[in-house]
């Protein structure tokens, strides 16, 4: 009897610690099963997606022009003490250098790449350029000072050092409107020259704005269409995804033709005697405002029809049945079971809106640009992709932010099982 | 039935159509007696949601009116009728743990804080679910939804409560259980609850009275065994319990009891349930386990069968046999009153005593 129960212990442990093998063979087995079928997609990504980002992200912070011009100016200043005036061999160096690159482009982004830094700096690489190359035996430290007396001030060899290292922080300091000094400390911008936080601060707030016009006109169509009857709700799910069926450029440029000041909305104001002067309701921010909500409303509408088609209707009913008002009932009962909604489509308005380019654009006056804008202009238009890339940086930092956030309080405040 | 003292609630002559055009309920005329456990029992679509709706506010009748403790409340909104209501669903508040979904009635009526934690605490006592109330509904089994949402129903001390098939998601074992846990919370608590299903077994084992609903009309109001025992037509005997039904005309009509000739040309002595005169067509409704099975013709009430088939079920046997061109003529008889099995395809005799034969009006086809 007492042998049976003691073979009956020790045998047990033995099939279970087998079973457990199995099974994590068999999850492996699974797993691997998963990861091969999600493999191209993830392959894709990464090679459209997260590579060209990662890419252009690091512009941001990418420094080649001065060091490819003068590598080895930069070398020996890399040993300079940097209280005096640098050796001779650093102005022998700089005069070589400058001879070999006279006239091609890379000096050119040399020069402007200093001139960023301190302006007139620019004019100076190019004028000494010019002189090159010297004539034999004559001493560069002397000639440099006498074509320009900035060679004999320390000031533009901190800045040709500091310009020459392989990385920098000037583009991303700059978009946060901060300045790097000579000896390396920062400050604010000065208010007369800050521009792009109170860009970022404006992008925020003209995104909060419509996503919260979103909110307010699409949680009671979104209402209507979960609450009316299938075919019905159908027909206005057609009419919310209307916008979607024209380009951005067609919608915006309609209304850009309704908004003007000729245009129909204002002539049916007049027409009723509402005004007597025609409303500036374009190229300003009213009209990006009218543009943006409408171009965006399907994005808010979808989600909260989709949380909102998975709410009972007998919520309310129960709701009432315990003693609550209709209004209230909907107060504390139905809206906060949207709030999955609201929070997932205020979010994409909201993250939309902030990297929107083409509306504010053509829309909007110089007071109604929005990050984007800037990072177009430094694309196309200065070509300095640095600031281009600080500036989407930023952008994709407070983006992240935010998504971070709205994911932490929505795991906070749902039900631990979840629905 | 006698007419009721002193009614929590009545309906008079109410009527119901969403369309225009088709009533859903015909000319309801039902009182509630306080404290009772009435049953609205009918199959599906038969108006027993709509009447319930109506009670609780939720539709409004076509006409008539219905009263509720002798007042009317036809335009007073389902929020201040004080009804508490149990849907099929639970409706549990999932963004609620099951504290704040039991407090909910009682906060809308801005009690004490105080008084709401005593009467939430006795809420979950009643139903056993004293350690879920930090839970969220959606972490509870099906059973314990239907616990709480009875306890919220119950826990701001209505005077009257509904229910819509509450136990329809439950699994058979569970609802069984549900039904007499329900029953016990009402007869300890005193409170009218009217209740609402298709399910016949339900109905009797937890009502008071049952009402038998089909096509918008009650059929009969009775007690349970009352109404299995004297169906008032043969939609009650065919919806309630098993009956076997064999059609004839009647013979003679002596009040209490008639003679009914079957289309066989055999003759049965029955129990009247309401029939017309002589030679107008009746339906005889029999249940399974009032007949008897003989060997010979020998006695009164007997009738030639045919054994079709036998089906032991352990503790008793159903024969199907046919009798007077029924082929689907059941008998219901436990294994031990049987001294010896008929075979299929066996002549006997079947015998009922006439008062367990109820002559009823036939159904209109
Ligand atoms: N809101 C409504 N609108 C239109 N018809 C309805 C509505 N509610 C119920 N009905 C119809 O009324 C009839 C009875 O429904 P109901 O009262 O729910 O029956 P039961 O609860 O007995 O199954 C059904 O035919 C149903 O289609
Ligand atoms: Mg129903």
């Amino acid at each position: 009897m007492s042998t049976d129960t003691l073979t009956l212990g020790a045998a047990s442990p033995e099939p279970i610690a087998g079973l457990k093998q199995r099974l994590r063979r068999a999850e492996r087995r699974r797993k691997l099963l998963y990861g091969a079928l999600i493999a191209p997609l993830a392959l894709f990504l990464l090679v459209a997606f997260l590579w060209p980002i990662g890419a252009l992200l690091m512009r941001s912070i990418d420094n080649p022009e001065v060091r490819g011009v003068l590598p080895q100016t930069l070398a020996i200043l890399d040993t300079w003490s940097e209280d005096d005036l640098p050796p001779a061999e650093a102005y022998a160096a700089l005069a070589s250098e400058l001879a070999s690159y006279k006239g091609t482009p890379e000096l050119g982004g040399a020069a402007k790449r200093l001139n960023r830094e301190t302006p007139g700096y620019r004019s100076l690489i190019m004028k000494t350029a010019r002189k090159m190359p010297l004539a034999e035996g004559v001493d560069p430290q002397g000639a440099l000072m006498t074509i320009d007396s900035r060679w004999s001030d320390v000031d533009i060899w901190h800045t040709i050092k500091r310009t020459g290292t392989p990385y920098t922080a000037f583009y991303m300091l700059s978009a946060l409107d901060l300045d790097i000094h000579a000896d390396g400390s920062l400050s604010a911008t000065p208010p007369e020259e800050a521009i792009y936080l109170d860009i970022l601060a404006r992008t925020f707030w003209m995104s909060l704005i419509v996503a919260v016009c979103c909110l307010l006109l699409g949680f009671p169509v979104a209402y209507l269409m979960a609450t009316l009857p299938q075919d019905k709700s159908n027909t206005l799910m057609i009419f919310v995804l209307l916008p979607f069926w024209t380009s951005v450029l067609v919608r915006v440029a309609a209304w850009i033709v309704l908004l003007q000041n000729e245009g129909l909305v204002n002539q049916a104001l007049m027409a009723l005697g509402i005004t007597d002067a025609p409303l500036q309701l374009v190229f300003n921010r009213t009209g990006v405002y009218i543009a943006m909500v409408h171009i965006l409303l399907p994005f808010m509408v979808l989600p909260l029809y989709s949380v909102m088609k998975g709410i009972s209707p007998v919520y309310m009913r129960a709701a009432m049945s315990l003693g609550c008002p209709p209004f209230k009932s909907f107060w504390k009962v139905y809206f906060p079971q949207t709030l999955p909604g609201i929070g997932a489509g205020t979010l994409l308005v909201f993250i939309i809106c902030m990297g929107y380019y083409i509306t504010p654009a053509l829309l909007g006056g110089p007071q109604e640009q929005m990050v984007s804008y800037f990072i177009a202009f430094y694309t196309n238009q200065t070509i300095n992709w640095g600031m281009a890339a600080a500036l989407s940086t930023v952008l994709l930092a407070a983006t992240l932010v935010l998504y971070v956030f709205y994911a932490r309080r929505l795991g906070a405040n749902q039900a631990p099982a979840g629905r | 039935m006698q007419p009721i003292a002193d009614p929590i609630v009545t309906f008079r002559h109410v009527q119901k159509s969403y369309d225009g055009e088709n009533l859903i309920v015909k000319d309801l005329n039902l009182d509630v007696a306080q404290g009772e456990f009435l049953t609205l029992l009918g199959p599906s679509g038969s108006g027993k949601t709509t009447c319930l709706m109506m009670l609780a506010g939720f539709e409004t009748p076509t006409s008539g009116e219905i009263c509720l403790d002798g007042q009317r409340i036809d335009t007073v909104p389902p929020h201040k009728r004080g009804i508490g209501m149990v849907f099929q669903n639970y409706a549990l508040f999932p963004h609620m743990t099951v504290g704040e979904n039991l407090r909910f009635p009682l906060a809308v009526r801005k009690l004490p804080a105080g008084e709401i934690d005593a009467k939430v605490k006795r809420a979950l006592e009643m139903v056993q679910l004293q350690e879920f109330a930090s839970r969220y509904p959606q972490q509870l089994s099906g059973g314990q939804q239907q616990r709480i949402a009875l306890a919220r129903a119950l826990v701001f001390e209505p005077k009257l409560v509904l229910m819509d098939e509450p136990l329809g998601a439950l699994d058979k074992q569970l609802r069984e259980h549900m039904q007499l846990e329900i029953k016990h919370i009402h007869q300890s608590l005193g409170v009218t609850f009217v209740f609402v299903t298709h399910d016949q077994g339900e109905a009797l084992t937890m009502s008071d009275r049952i009402a038998v609903f089909d096509k918008g009309i009650i059929q009969q109001i009775d007690r349970p065994d009352a109404l299995y025992d004297a169906p008032a037509n043969a939609f009650v005997a065919s919806f309630i319990g098993e009956n076997n039904a064999l059609d004839g005309h009647i013979e003679h009509d002596d009040g209490d009891s008639c003679g009914v000739r079957l289309a066989d040309g055999s003759f049965l002595k029955a129990a009247n349930g309401g029939v017309g005169r002589a030679g107008e067509a009746a339906m005889l409704s029999i249940r399974p386990e009032r007949v008897r099975i003989v060997a010979d013709a020998e006695g009164a009430n007997r009738l030639p069968a045919q054994v079709e088939e036998l089906i032991y079920l352990g503790d008793h046997l159903r024969i199907r046999l046919r009798v007077a061109g029924n082929t689907n003529f059941t008998v219901k008889t436990p294994v031990s009153r049987l001294e010896r099995s008929p075979g299929a395809g066996q002549n006997v005799h079947v015998e009922i005593a006439p008062e367990h034969i109820r002559a009823l009006t036939p159904m209109p086809a």
